[in-house]
């Protein structure tokens, strides 16, 4: 076991893990943070996309070891029913979602992409959103969102 | 999946001697690939050491001959957006951003993109032989299914493809591999970096056991104003190159005086052929002298059923990014093909 300390949403947490725990398997099973969806677990759909000091990274390909003394940032982190982030309002105005199983990964994905600010073009910001992957199809409406937060100045 | 330590290695002479004590030791860096192959049970490594935070290999910075040198662990997003490549090796940039996604970018060494593992569907399955995982298993990829397999370079035990991007235009721009291990340290001309399967399938590069990458070294020459990368795949972005291709070109007017072509997704290692880059010089740079160029490439080439559509996309490929890379401001995000 190995001590790790994540400051996750805001909030320290020491735990002890075993060193092959993944990110995800910590959020999800030790914090109780089940925000975080496990799709595919190996890196292939963007799912369990979270923000580990400001980068959006994959917490299915991630050690929870290894991230010892991170930041980490959740879909419970981003707002709350009552203070919806602009990006989770935009997901709603838009109907970007079906079953919302790919959502809380593609809100993560777009808060560390519009960070990134390396997309200008509506093509430009799809290719930078290829990592996250909607099997109910709901992609049209997921960049029409993000382009309305993006172009629409509510982000900072 | 079996249970591991967790190690930190606090600088490159700690890692190697960790290493060296432990056979069944590896290195982690990003863990993209070394976390999926042991969640597929696929590695079972006795222990994992850190080496992210090695110092020494976190920086890109300018070399004395005018090249630039790439850190192992600095992040491939980190790198095809860092000014000096950006601005200098923009065939480099581009082709890191036709990879893989922007979250397995942000987490993804230079280092470790060097030595990921092929994506053939065999390999991936425990249940069945494979030379490179289990050596004299056998390879029932040949006559299997085989889509995504080699065309060029392959042996009678393997006809895996080397799945990298980044290290297909690494190999156009010449870089070197700068190595440290118990011998010492060492540099390795991108060409002599990986291998063909040959009868050892099982080892993919020329490493040595527990020689630990430090940095990657480019050039001075990054061909900044005439070069390409063009990526073909079964979906538009995400997915690994049926056929990639890195095109590097100086030229004097119409006339090339210096051309680099290397393909992806075709071969055990990024393909490049002296005879057709050497045809290309003092020629007129148009579809004609491409295409000619394109048939030295793929001269040998050899289908194994399911690929067979390889060879001629490869030739076509060739021809399209030559002339992309004529005007790179043709190119589309994520490699695409240019409309
Ligand atoms: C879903 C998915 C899609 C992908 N698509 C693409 C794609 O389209 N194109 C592409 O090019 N790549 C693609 N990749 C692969 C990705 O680029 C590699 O997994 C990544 O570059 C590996 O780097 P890493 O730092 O995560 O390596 P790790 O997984 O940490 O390590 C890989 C191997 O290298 C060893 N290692 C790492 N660093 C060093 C070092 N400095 N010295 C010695 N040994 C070292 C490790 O021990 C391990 O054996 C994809 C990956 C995934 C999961
Ligand atoms: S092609 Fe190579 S990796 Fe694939 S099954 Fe054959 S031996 Fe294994
Ligand atoms: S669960 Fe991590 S990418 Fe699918
Ligand atoms: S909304 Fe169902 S997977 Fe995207």
């Amino acid at each position: 076991m190995a001590k790790t300390i994540l400051t996750v949403n805001g909030i320290r947490h020491e735990l002890d893990l075993s060193p092959w725990v993944s990110l995800l398997d910590a959020l999800r099973d030790r914090l109780l943070l089940t925000g975080t969806k496990k799709g595919c677990d190996h890196g292939q759909c963007g799912a369990c996309t979270i923000i580990c000091d400001d980068k959006r990274i994959l917490s299915c390909l991630s050690l929870a070891v290894a991230k010892n003394g991170s930041e980490i940032t959740t879909i419970e982190g981003l707002g709350d029913d009552d203070n919806l982030h602009p990006l989770q309002q935009a997901f709603i105005d838009h109907d970007a979602f079906q079953c919302g199983y790919c959502t809380p990964g593609q809100i993560c994905s777009a808060v560390g992409m519009l960070k990134e600010n390396r997309a200008t073009t509506r093509d430009e910001v799809s290719e930078l959103m290829s990592g996250n992957l909607c099997r109910c199809g709901a992609n049209k409406g997921i960049i029409d969102a993000i382009m309305q937060v993006k172009d629409g100045g509510h982000y900072e | 999946m079996n249970n591991f330590e967790y190690l930190q290695a606090a600088d490159a002479d700690q890692a190697i001697n960790l290493r060296d004590k432990d056979i069944n030791a590896q290195y982690l860096a990003g863990g993209t690939n070394l976390v999926d192959l042991w969640k597929y049970n696929l590695t079972h490594p006795a222990a994992l050491i850190d080496i992210n935070h090695i110092g020494i290999n976190n920086t890109i910075t300018e070399n004395p001959d005018g090249g630039v040198r790439l850190g192992a662990a600095v992040r491939n997003a980190d790198t095809a957006y860092h000014p000096l490549v950006e601005e200098r090796y923009p065939l480099l940039s581009k082709a890191i951003l036709a990879g893989a996604s922007a979250q397995i970018r942000n987490m993804a060494s230079n280092g470790g993109n060097l030595l990921q593992r092929t994506r053939c569907y065999y390999f991936y399955d425990d249940q069945v032989p494979c030379n490179k995982r289990i050596p004299g298993s056998g390879c029932p990829a040949k006559t299997g299914y085989n889509r995504i397999h080699a065309i060029l370079g392959t042996s009678d035990s393997c006809i895996a493809v080397f799945p990298s991007d980044m290290c297909i235009a690494l190999s156009a721009l010449n870089a070197r591999v700068n190595v440290i291990g118990l011998d010492g340290e060492r540099s390795i001309d991108f060409a002599d970096f990986h291998r063909l399967p040959g009868d050892a399938p099982e080892l993919d590069n020329n490493l040595k056991t527990g020689e630990l990458i430090t940095s990657i070294d480019l050039p001075e020459n990054g061909f900044k104003d005439h070069y390409s990368y063009l990526k073909l795949r079964d979906r538009h972005s995400y997915a690994f190159a049926l056929v990639s291709v890195a095109t590097a070109l100086k030229l004097d007017g119409k006339l090339i005086t210096e051309a680099r072509i290397a393909l992806g997704g075709v071969a055990h290692k990024p393909w490049r052929v002296a005879e057709a880059e050497d045809f290309l010089i003092n020629k007129e740079a148009n579809r004609e002298n491409f295409s000619a160029a394109a048939e030295l490439i793929v001269q040998g080439a050899k289908g194994y059923g399911d690929n067979d559509f390889k060879i001629a996309l490869a030739k076509k490929a060739i021809v399209r990014n030559c002339m992309m890379a004529l005007d790179p401001s043709s190119q589309q995000p994520g490699a695409q093909p240019s409309a």
